[in-house]
């Protein structure tokens, strides 16, 4: 069927509604990249800034000499990587015995963890145990809290109650035990789902900063979310606005968008690469289990 | 299998007319848990932790029914009954406020946010040009996978009166400049759209893989019959997907008390207290800021136990409708 003029039309107005949708989603991560490229002048410019006009490397310079990004640019890779690994490991290992139907009193243990996604202490009584607990100030108040997302673990146990069982039984007829035939058998058969795992624990880690700011004081332990709350969102931060007062103020646009544009950088990067792991992700935790 | 178990042991029973040949229970289910001993050595560490932080917070839930003192500690403290909460309904000046703008703000982004995913999804499933689409969600993903720091950061650039391209525009129109984070009229309407700005594109994955899922002998059969585009929709589009929008419209119903705390606290200021403050920024600053602890866990059960409630509710209606519910 030839289509008719009126479908032209039609598709015409969804390719442009579309595309401004497009425009304005991307359109401000373009702009705070140029304006953290411009010169102070140009930075304060009213009006739209698509690409930098007097390019002015200034802003980047200050951001990337500052000792306090760099810590927590590491805090934060080591929250994102030693948490992204020791949550798949807790997972799994939690997981694993729950998709096992022979599994004594199984759906005794799978209540007590399906409330605590329904009912919680709150973040008072939480805070108070972390007190309790020593954890204040501690960089494994980052990890250890949130070891074990529920919701995740539950899709990896869907996961794994889908693999076929002849394989395990002949594993266990051989003399394996079950602690064997996870690492040997159903996590080599699960790497895909791990995959998504680890990304949407890695993104949220990176992500994190509500964490930081309740329990860490110590700046040599804070991770970069919460330095660039202080930078462009408090306006607290007197390293970058006191130091040379005159200097520095001019320059404070393109110095908050700099920031913006470091913590955001690692995820513009990976996200065009992985970009389909995420969304196959959403539709493995879609299915009911 | 020990269904089978119990039932050759029951018939042994009624043969022999005595109840001492039948093993006690105890010794069948310790003789199971020996033999998958292996997948308690894994389970039993992540149980603990269970305990520790997910019930260890239940038990300091007892605050919100004393008068915290550090010294003495949660367990030590005075008992005061319902006094925190007899505070909170009669006398607080916050609570009333906290609560109101934490159901209108959800409100808000339910009535607008919830429906913009799924006119993306079939503005998206209308278009011919399949590569176009692909690159459209593909842009329209990435916000959503930024903290609402970072996001924040450049939502107040683009909002800001004195440079922000947003005030640009409306000066080009002849407007005067809208202080969009500052101004009380203004908040929560940059709430809402600025959360459909984040979601809109992650939103309409769901709604696409139901669309995708449609046979499409239907459309051609519709189409044959002489059915124009907007009847095809009406009849055939929308009825496929209605299963899905009703999950998802009853699972946001169950957030509500979720106005969204992670948005909230990085764009508001004292300016707009009166009509950002939520329950979460609210326990926030009187609880760790304030050390009102009593008081702030009381909050926090009241928002705990009406969540509770609106997840059996919806899950109720949700069985009612012939949905597969949550729980």
């Amino acid at each position: 069927m030839k289509p008719t003029i009126g479908e032209h039309v039609f598709q015409a107005i969804l390719v442009l509604s579309i595309s401004l949708l497009c425009i304005a989603t991307i359109y401000p991560f373009l702009h705070i990249a140029s304006v953290s490229l411009s010169s102070p002048s140009e930075a304060s410019r009213f009006g739209f800034h698509l690409y930098p006009r007097e390019i002015d490397f200034f802003a980047w310079n200050q951001v990337l000499s500052q000792t306090k990004i760099w810590t927590g640019f590491g805090n934060s890779v080591f929250r994102t990587v030693v948490g992204t690994l020791l949550t798949l490991v807790a997972m799994s290992l939690c997981a694993y015995p729950l998709s096992r139907k022979y599994l004594p009193h199984r759906s005794f243990y799978t209540m007590i963890i399906l409330f605590t996604m329904f009912f919680g202490g709150g973040i008072i009584p939480t805070y108070l145990l972390m007190k309790w607990l020593h954890l204040m100030n501690s960089v494994w108040v980052y990890v250890v809290p949130g070891l074990v997302p529920t919701f995740s673990m539950l899709v990896l146990r869907n996961f794994f109650m889908g693999i076929p069982t002849e394989l395990e039984e002949s594993a266990k007829i051989d003399g394996a035990n079950d602690i064997r035939i996870l690492f040997s058998i159903i996590l080599p058969l699960s790497k895909p789902v791990l995959a998504t795992l680890a990304l949407w624990t890695a993104v949220g880690h990176w992500n994190s900063w509500f964490d930081a700011v309740l329990y860490i004081t110590d700046q040599n332990k804070q991770v970069l979310q919460f330095f660039l709350r202080e930078i462009v969102i408090t306006n607290t931060d007197a390293e970058t606005f006191g130091r040379t007062v005159v200097g520095n103020l001019k320059y404070a646009p393109a110095i908050k968008a700099a920031t913006i544009m470091f913590a955001a950088l690692p995820i513009l990067i990976i996200y065009p690469f992985l970009q389909k792991y995420f969304v196959k992700g959403t539709m493995i935790g879609s299915l009911k289990g | 299998m020990s269904q089978t178990n119990s039932g050759i042991a029951n018939i042994a029973q009624i043969e022999n007319g005595s109840v001492a040949k039948k093993p006690p229970k105890w010794k069948h289910t310790w003789k199971e848990y020996k033999k998958n001993k292996y997948l308690f050595f894994m389970l039993i560490p992540v149980l603990v932790w269970y305990g520790i932080f997910h019930y260890g917070p239940m038990y300091g839930v007892q605050l919100a029914f004393k008068d915290f003192s550090p010294i003495k500690g949660i367990w030590g403290s005075d008992w005061i009954g319902m006094e925190h909460f007899k505070f909170l309904f009669y006398q607080s000046p916050d609570f009333a406020r906290i609560f109101r703008n934490t159901i209108l703000i959800s409100l808000y982004n339910i009535i607008f946010g919830f429906p913009a995913p799924i006119i993306l999804a079939l503005m998206l499933n209308e278009l011919r040009y399949k590569l176009f689409k692909r690159f459209a969600q593909s842009i329209s993903y990435i916000p959503h996978f930024f903290s609402w720091v970072i996001l924040s950061g450049i939502i107040v650039v683009m909002l800001s009166p004195s440079e922000g391209p947003v005030n640009y525009i409306i000066k080009l129109f002849g407007g005067e400049p809208i202080y969009f984070l500052a101004d009380t009229d203004y908040f929560r309407p940059t709430l809402v759209v600025t959360s459909i700005w984040k979601e809109i594109g992650w939103g309409t994955i769901i709604y696409l893989a139901a669309l995708s899922g449609i046979d499409p002998t239907l459309y051609e059969a519709a189409t044959i019959d002489g059915a124009n585009r907007w009847k095809r929709i009406r009849h055939i589009t929308i009825p496929s997907i209605l299963p899905v929008v009703s999950i998802m419209f009853i699972l946001s119903l169950g957030g509500i008390l979720n106005a969204g705390f992670d948005q909230i606290f990085n764009l508001y200021s004292p300016a707009v207290y009166e009509v950002a403050d939520v329950i979460d920024t609210y326990v926030y600053r009187a609880g760790i800021q304030q050390s009102q602890f009593g008081l702030t866990t009381a909050v926090g059960l009241f928002k705990n136990v009406i969540g509770i409630m609106l997840v059996l509710g919806t899950n109720y209606v949700m069985k009612k409708m012939g949905q597969e519910g949550v729980l």
